[in-house]
């Protein structure tokens, strides 16, 4: 039997009856439908964790103060004695660490000649950029000399620049911070908006030499002299991670004199980690999707397997005269497998139409990336087709197990 | 003498050997054929006749291979239908045998061309231009023009020719009508009859099921059934003593 042939007859059964042919579908168009919103909202999710994780770099770690322990009660994170920068040059001379900076955090007023605006400002060592993945897209970073040396200039991204001026030309600027004046001598790269991995800004910030943030801005630590707020440092490709957060954890042990058996009070973080863990609450919502998918498409297809035995009953006399002109039993089943496969592939058809438009109303629900591959196209008509010829088998067996006499009565 | 011996040294088309058929009803069983035996050569044009209920459609079925015997052997075209299978009946039906039905039995959803073409597609041997070969046919029954009708806009007679043309489209030995013209006016009734004798004449063995005489006069050859078995049969006598009956 000809497959172009079974294909043509097959769809012109369906036709001969297009609305109980709609009907029949819809189970396959819902469950189709899911497949491509569940499998779209998967690959965009992923590809957005994927270029936070991109952003923010795979090896790159935090060293944070941990809280301590007074009077029986946590003081939280951040509690316990800061670093210094004695112990950001004791993490970069170890010799998986690729790069390391310190980082003092602190709020800042900016003023500009127009305008004023609340933001946050890091002090950071010129690796700062490294560390963080994060060029300078115009003017340039700070240098070496310039941390140490405590000069007044900064970078800032590009939401501090737009808001504190309107008109553009924010590189060269003079600005007050806290009072201070200082130059703006580079724009950093953006982030995009809700790119942080908390959903916040990134581009809302203000980087300035480590010594200049602390001497001018932020003002010294009364127990630790030069001290940061956290270290923040790369490791080297290929070395193993959890390794290297041992061996940093074991230092800072020492470091910071901690007991054998104690807790440490100081923790390392790695934000790569946080956002996979994140992404894993996305799992949970495609699975229930997939769930709602694979339930509609089942019940699409028994859907399907139903009016394929009406179609049978009523063509009963059809169904002989083919025998009897010579059909076997194979070419009936194969003419009705193709009809049940028509169906749920028009079906899956219409079902993709729908899903495209939910998979975009998703995406711009979610703020990603509109993600419709081949392999999700696939999948779902696959899917489709997969349903038609496991219910459609039964009703084609029926038929092509009918007697050719009875059929023709 | 002469044309009993030539009769004999062919080997017939279609043979029967004490087929019995038994149908299971509830607990009742109906003999509808009980022994029979004969032979019907190439070229024939054999009217079967009877009643309702005499067996000659449970012999229709049988000689159409679209049924097995209870028991019994009967052979067509030198095979022996008992050895075969389902799929083997099926191709027997496809190369052998072209079928006309009572009801016509056209796919009302097709034309008359692609009616026609139907019995090609199941073919286990490619034909080589189905088009072709159908529009020859349906020339032949005299529809050349109304190829692209669908039944609906066909008369009655009309369609029972495009049934003919495609009983005929697979080249087949045996042509098998089941009361052909049962739904058919006087007329029409004719005209179906002189097309199926033509086709006899070009060396197509033609059988008739039918209850009416005169339809049955066409025929050269008429088997009365009564009661599941042959009643009389107007072949040679000489034909009639070569298979004992």
């Amino acid at each position: 039997m000809k497959f172009a042939v079974a294909t043509t007859s097959a769809l012109e059964a369906l036709f001969s009856n297009p609305m109980r042919s709609l009907l029949t579908m819809l189970g396959i168009i819902i469950g189709v439908a899911s497949v491509m919103v569940m499998m779209s909202i998967g690959e965009g999710a992923k590809a957005q964790i994927d270029a936070q994780i991109a952003s923010v770099g795979t090896n790159l770690l935090t060293v944070n103060p941990g809280g301590i322990q007074r009077g029986g009660r946590n003081q939280g994170g951040g509690s316990a004695r800061p670093f210094s920068e004695s112990d950001v040059t004791a993490i970069a001379d170890l010799p998986f660490v690729e790069a390391a900076t310190g980082v003092l955090n602190g709020s800042a007023t900016a003023v500009s000649e127009d305008t004023n605006w609340v933001t946050q400002i890091q002090g950071g060592s010129a690796d700062y950029f490294t560390v963080n993945n994060w060029p300078v897209v115009e003017g340039r970073e700070f240098t070496e000399q310039e941390t140490q040396s405590g000069s007044a200039v900064v970078v800032i991204g590009k939401t501090t620049a737009a808001n504190l001026f309107p008109n553009g030309n924010a590189l060269g600027q003079r600005i007050r911070i806290n009072s201070v004046p200082v130059e703006i001598i580079g724009i950093l790269e953006s982030k995009g908006a809700g790119g942080g991995p908390m959903g916040m800004d990134r581009d809302d910030t203000i980087v300035g030499p480590l010594t200049m943030v602390r001497n001018r801005i932020v003002g010294g630590n009364k127990w630790v002299s030069r001290h940061v707020s956290r270290i923040q440092f790369l490791v080297q490709d290929g070395y193993d991670i959890t390794q290297a957060q041992d061996e940093v954890s074991q230092l800072m042990r020492e470091r910071r004199r901690i007991e054998p058996g104690a807790a440490d009070n100081f923790n390392i973080f790695n934000l790569a980690d946080m956002i996979k863990q994140r992404s894993a609450a996305m799992d949970t919502m495609s699975m229930l999707l997939a769930f709602t998918a694979a339930v509609s498409l089942i019940v699409g297809g028994v859907g399907v397997m139903n009016i394929m035995l009406v179609s049978v009953t009523e063509r009963t006399r059809e169904i002989g005269l083919r025998m009897a002109i010579g059909a076997r039993g194979g070419d009936i089943l194969i003419q009705f497998l193709f009809e049940a496969v028509a169906l749920c592939t028009m079906g899956g058809l219409i079902g993709m139409a729908i899903g495209w438009v939910g998979a975009f109303a998703a995406a711009q629900l979610g703020k990603w990336p509109m993600a419709v591959s081949p392999v999700i196209i696939g999948t779902a008509l696959g899917a489709a087709a997969f349903v038609g010829l496991v219910f459609g088998f039964f009703p084609a067996r029926r038929a092509a197990q009918l007697d050719p006499i009875q059929a023709l009565r | 003498m002469t044309t009993a011996s030539a009769m004999n040294a062919d080997k017939p088309l279609i043979s029967c050997r004490n087929l019995t058929k038994v149908y299971r009803m509830g607990d009742q069983e109906v003999h509808a054929l009980a022994g029979v035996t004969m032979d019907i050569h190439a070229g024939e044009f054999v009217a079967i006749m009877g009643p309702s209920g005499s067996g000659k459609s449970s012999l229709m079925n049988l000689i159409g291979a679209l049924d097995r015997p209870t028991s019994g052997e009967m052979w067509i075209n030198g095979r022996a239908l008992s050895e075969m299978s389902r799929d083997d009946l099926a191709d027997l039906r496809n190369e052998t045998i072209g079928f006309v039905f009572q009801q016509f039995n056209l796919l009302s959803r097709q034309d008359a061309l692609a009616n026609v073409k139907l019995p090609l597609r199941y073919a286990r041997e490619e034909v080589p231009d189905p088009e072709a070969r159908a529009k020859e046919c349906l020339e032949l029954v005299g529809l050349g023009t109304r190829m692209d009708h669908r039944p609906m806009q066909l008369s009655g007679g009309q369609q029972q020719r495009v049934a003919i043309a495609r009983a005929l489209v697979n080249r087949p030995r045996i042509v098998l009508a089941d009361e052909p013209t049962g739904a058919l006016d006087t007329k029409t009734t004719a005209e179906i009859m002189a097309l199926l004798t033509d086709l006899n004449k070009q060396g197509i063995t033609v059988i008739l099921i039918t209850h009416e005489p005169e339809v049955a006069h066409y025929a050269t050859r008429q088997i009365h059934f009564r009661d599941g078995s042959i009643e009389s049969d107007s072949a040679h006598p000489d034909l009639r003593r070569a298979i004992g009956v």
